[in-house]
């Protein structure tokens, strides 16, 4: 046998290409670490004005212009008010607040039992929102960012309400692992656009708004509700892809409920004394 | 011509990876619905070729005969994810758009296909043009593909409006089959079928004839 086919220089080659490889993949990913976080956060930003309903594919207005118009706040969703001075982590900084990091910080997070329909795992104690404000004093826009479990992995967005804490303005996905042109279908503008001017609660102040296959009944419709009042909570879902819009209706039930926003939004739809 | 310049011009047209050798048809059909992302997967797959060529031809002499193939991969997969790197540093948009057609690369029949049949029998410099060459033979046919889907399927080139659509307002009815993945076949058959007319010394012999048909005893 040649030199070169001998079982100790196959192992010695494969061990060296091997190694060689991986210096050259992980000194180029490491290397532009950076310019790829600063496009992320851009394709967020753009995302999130997309579902507030401020930019689109043909704006030419800079994006993070329009950014500087929000102000950021942390909410404390347990007892659904902003953070004030003396609360939090004395570390913690708002712009710099990553909530997605937090959600692992068991300081900054606690776990989710059988209360946990969107597959969370943890949620993090302080949620990142974004306001604009109106012109007359209170909220414009209110942009609470959403996250949960579709079919192949966790969907990460926003939710735009209005000044009410309670109609849609719009919604948007920055990260996912659906399948394209199935679960994919969530960034399809065509999609996103029926959720504008939904109503998210019912009377009682309970989560109403529910994703559905066309003809499908929701829970509340019956005798009591009237036609206009049911299909201002219904959002159909997509073709094909049952689990991802399940995955969609369970982060929305979530998040606006009780262990999520719920509370935030109820103190300002009735403020406190 | 000099086999360097041979190995850089012969495939385009006269040994068209596509068109001829019938390889690399698979993401031809998914991103030609426009001409960005088209230029950008034909630049991102004629770098790969190119320099999976170069290093494949650089290692040839010592690598064993029986994890030859698997070297091969690890090297085009290697190139495929600093590509996809580059990309989503520097183009993010067209990177999203591309998405997971990027990584599909690795399997494209012919950058393997010009690794095992070029790069391991010759040295790096032409092999390294022979991979280029390749590319460039199929970035033409992309680009025939994705100019004709683009401007009659959606009447735009580039993004900028050529034909004004009906449905913005225009007169021009978009042919909305250009924009489905199956019309790219069509235009590549299509493109197979102008390619042979003009050298015809490409179309294939008859492997059989048919002979006429015998007389029946009734």
């Amino acid at each position: 046998m040649r030199a070169k086919e001998s079982v100790g220089h196959t192992l010695r080659f494969a061990l060296g290409l091997c190694v060689a490889c991986s210096v050259v993949v992980s000194g180029v990913a490491v290397l532009l670490k950076e310019p790829q976080a600063i496009n992320k956060m851009r394709d967020r930003h753009k995302k999130m004005l997309s579902a507030a309903g401020l930019y689109d594919a043909r704006s030419s207005v800079d994006p993070e212009r329009l950014m500087e118009r929000f102000s950021v706040r942390l909410v404390d969703l347990e007892r659904g008010e902003f953070l004030q001075e003396g609360d939090a982590p004395a570390s913690l900084n708002v712009i710099a607040y990553d909530q997605r990091e937090a959600a692992t910080d068991p300081q900054l997070s606690r776990p989710l039992g059988k209360q946990d329909i969107a597959g969370l795992g943890r949620r993090a104690r302080y949620a990142k929102v974004y306001l604009l404000p109106g012109e007359q004093g209170g909220w414009e826009q209110i942009v609470l960012p959403i996250h949960g479990y579709g079919l192949w992995g966790t969907l990460y967005g926003f939710l735009v309400l209005r000044g009410d804490a309670n109609t849609v303005t719009g919604i948007s996905f920055y990260e996912h692992k659906e399948t394209p042109g199935l679960g994919g279908e969530v960034e399809n503008p065509i999609w996103r656009r029926q959720w504008r001017g939904k109503q998210i609660f019912d009377a009682q102040g309970n989560v109403a708004l529910r994703v559905l296959k066309s003809g499908a009944r929701a829970a509340s419709e019956g005798a009591a509700g009237t036609a206009a009042d049911a299909a201002s909570h219904r959002i159909d879902s997509l073709s094909g892809a049952t689990l991802t819009s399940r995955g969609v209706e369970n982060m929305i039930t979530f998040w606006l409920g009780p262990l999520g926003f719920g509370p935030f939004l109820e103190n300002i739809r009735s403020p406190k004394e | 011509m000099s086999s360097a310049k041979q190995s850089l011009l012969q495939p385009i047209f006269s040994n068209n990876p596509i068109a001829l050798q019938i390889l690399g048809i698979c993401s031809a059909l998914a991103i030609t619905t426009n001409m960005n992302t088209t230029l950008v997967m034909c630049i991102a797959l004629t770098a790969v070729t190119g320099c999976s060529n170069f290093f494949v031809s650089l290692v040839r002499s010592y690598v064993p005969n029986n994890i030859r193939i698997i070297v091969q991969m690890t090297i085009i997969a290697s190139l495929v994810i600093v590509a996809d790197q580059i990309l989503q540093a520097f183009a993010y948009p067209i990177s999203k758009q591309l998405s997971v057609f990027v990584g599909l690369i690795v399997t494209n029949c012919i950058v393997m296909g010009r690794a095992e049949a070029f790069a391991m029998q010759n040295p790096p410099g032409i092999s390294f043009l022979d991979g280029i060459g390749n590319g460039l033979g199929y970035s033409v046919v992309l680009i025939f593909v994705g100019a004709i889907r683009e401007l009659f399927g959606a009447g735009s080139l580039f993004g900028v409006t050529i034909l004004p659509l009906v449905t913005n307002g225009g007169w021009y009815q978009g042919n909305g089959m250009l924009l489905l993945p199956p019309s790219a076949f069509f235009l590549i058959g299509l493109f197979i079928w102008l390619l042979r007319s003009w050298k015809t010394e490409q179309v294939e012999a008859r492997e059989f004839t048919i002979l006429p048909q015998a007389q029946q005893e009734t």
